[in-house]
């Protein structure tokens, strides 16, 4: 009763009073642009596979959005684990690239548009693979060069910072320690250096795969996006329709959420060590 | 395997120096010589920073010294090896791994087979009475029993030289002195050669065969002194206390020299 009541009710409690101000906000307005009722926003939201504004349906644009965030993130992972782990590791590249992020990370990912616009137009991974037609194409020109720059931009740092840090502070002792025991180079930095700082790492990638999906709606407004929850969003306040725009803004909301409750739960498994081992 | 009338570790000369923060050169270790003989049990005592971890690090191969020689069997030692094993004061086990896994990381390196690692590491684990611990984690065991794993860990790679820095500083009083019998019987059973720092006079006496007294402001040997007490070493021995009081007085001296009181 007691575990009900703090895993269940009181979690709940707060969304629950922000859908009761809401409905009795959205009777008082009495007006669906400003605020539609709530019954119409969820009307969508179970709903998920009805067209809306032809468009497409609320489902099947969160997938094309996904697929954009996946694409710019694993890039931001792939480029910002492994230049991580080498600043991290080698002091000396450390203090030969830190000023340098460092100049470009307080540069917020939207502000890079106009620049990735004029670097990449609408070209798409299917321009890329030199594809015109057919199925694959479909899928491809889905994925704007641009707009998974944007997302990249805001993926990179938050693994890169994490990675750089969780590199550098692994403890001297076990990389001595490992050393006097015989460990070459690769074996120290596969059995003692990347498992130390793993767990920072994955950390560093949730974090920046919930700054990567806040970068969609920005990624998404640029030109040559025609489908995807954040163009939906966009498309929808320009005819009016606010309770789409909620309906999106929720589906943001609770798929950046679940990712991140997956991560943490993925981390608290495999990283229990390091919490009881403070 | 032993030469040079029966030394193993020869140190030289040895000088480090190395630059502070603010610019200054700091001569943590001058004119070092210190020939250890197999089977032998040296401790290193002196206040702190007299730069007796600094020479243990030298031996083992972690760090470089600035001139002069360490040797082992005669050969320079410029990098770890396995022949060379070091126990840390810090927890130095991996976290993310069981007991027996830490145990069996040495042979590990070596590439030799799971099989034949697992059973190696097991005989080890017996040998500090912490078989039944084999599947833990590192911080499911109390600071002794930790360090205790660091030492079958240190000699599951079976090296001629144990060096141990501060091995027992973090332990409450009463497992150091059991640890301290426990390294001692193992010392004695497995014939090793160990090179021990510590702080600690009273367990210096305890252990060393002879003990080699650092100055804190020179970063020289003052003197090595023989403990020729029988053993087992009873605290109780007049022995005992006066030979505490002699190297604590030169102690004392030092550390007054140093400006720290």
């Amino acid at each position: 009763m007691k575990k009900l009541f703090l895993r269940v009710l009181l979690p709940a409690f707060a969304p629950l009073l922000l859908l009761a101000v809401w409905q009795v906000a959205a009777v008082r307005v009495d007006n669906r642009i400003i605020l539609p009722p709530m019954m119409d926003v969820l009307h969508l939201i179970i709903h998920p596979t009805e067209d809306l504004l032809s468009m497409g349906s609320l489902l099947s644009n969160l997938a094309i959005s996904l697929a954009r965030v996946m694409a710019g993130y694993l890039l931001a992972v792939v480029l910002a684990v492994s230049i991580g782990i080498t600043m991290g590791y080698y002091r000396p590249l450390f203090r030969t690239f830190s000023l340098f992020f460092a100049l470009f990370r307080p540069v917020p990912p939207l502000a890079w548009v106009p620049l990735v616009l004029a670097w990449f137009g609408v070209a798409s991974f299917a321009t890329l693979a030199g594809l015109e037609y057919g199925r694959w194409y479909m899928y491809l020109n889905n994925l704007k060069i641009s707009m998974v720059f944007i997302i990249f931009i805001g993926g990179f740092y938050p693994v890169l910072t994490s990675t750089i840090q969780g590199v550098q502070s692994v403890r001297t002792t076990l990389l001595d320690s490992a050393r006097v025991l015989g460990a070459g180079e690769m074996a120290i930095f596969t059995k003692v250096l990347l498992p130390a700082a793993l767990p920072t790492i994955v950390t560093g990638m949730r974090i920046g795969l919930g700054v990567a999906w806040m970068c969609l709606v920005s990624a998404e407004m640029l030109p040559g996006s025609l489908s995807g929850i954040g163009y939906l969003i966009t498309h929808a306040f320009t005819v009016a329709r606010t309770d789409v725009v909620i309906a999106g803004m929720i589906s943001i909301g609770v798929v950046g959420a679940s990712i991140d409750f997956i991560f943490r739960l993925f981390e608290e498994r495999t990283f229990s060590w390091q919490r009881r081992s403070r | 395997m032993v030469m040079n009338n029966g030394s193993i570790l020869e140190i030289t000369d040895l000088t480090k120096n190395y630059c502070a923060e603010n610019g200054a050169i700091v001569h943590a270790l001058q004119g070092i010589d210190l020939d250890i003989a197999a089977n032998d049990f040296v401790c290193i005592v002196g206040p702190s920073g007299c730069g007796k971890s600094t020479l243990l690090r030298i031996m083992a191969g972690l760090e470089k010294q600035t001139g002069g020689v360490a040797s082992y069997l005669g050969k320079p030692i410029d990098r770890p090896t396995p022949q060379i094993g070091m126990v840390f004061q810090e927890y130095s086990l991996l976290p993310w791994r069981t007991v027996i896994d830490n145990v069996g990381l040495g042979p590990e390196f070596a590439n030799m087979p799971k099989q034949q690692r697992l059973l190696l590491a097991t005989e080890y684990l017996q040998l500090v009475g912490l078989e039944r611990f084999a599947q833990a984690y590192p911080h499911e065991l109390s600071g002794g029993m930790r360090q205790r794993v660091a030492i079958a860990r240190a000699l599951a790679n079976d090296p001629d030289v144990l060096l141990m820095d501060e091995p027992f500083g973090a332990l409450d009083a009463h497992t150091r002195i059991l640890l301290q019998k426990e390294l001692l019987s193992i010392w004695e059973r497995h014939r090793k050669t160990i090179v021990f720092v510590t702080h600690s006079v009273d367990e210096a006496i305890f252990l060393a065969d002879r003990i080699c007294v650092m100055s804190g402001t020179s970063g020289r040997i003052m003197e090595m002194i023989d403990v020729t007490m029988p053993r087992p070493r009873e605290r109780s021995n007049p022995l005992y206390g006066q030979l505490a009081e002699r190297i604590l007085r030169m102690l004392e001296g030092e550390v007054a020299k140093m400006g720290i009181l």
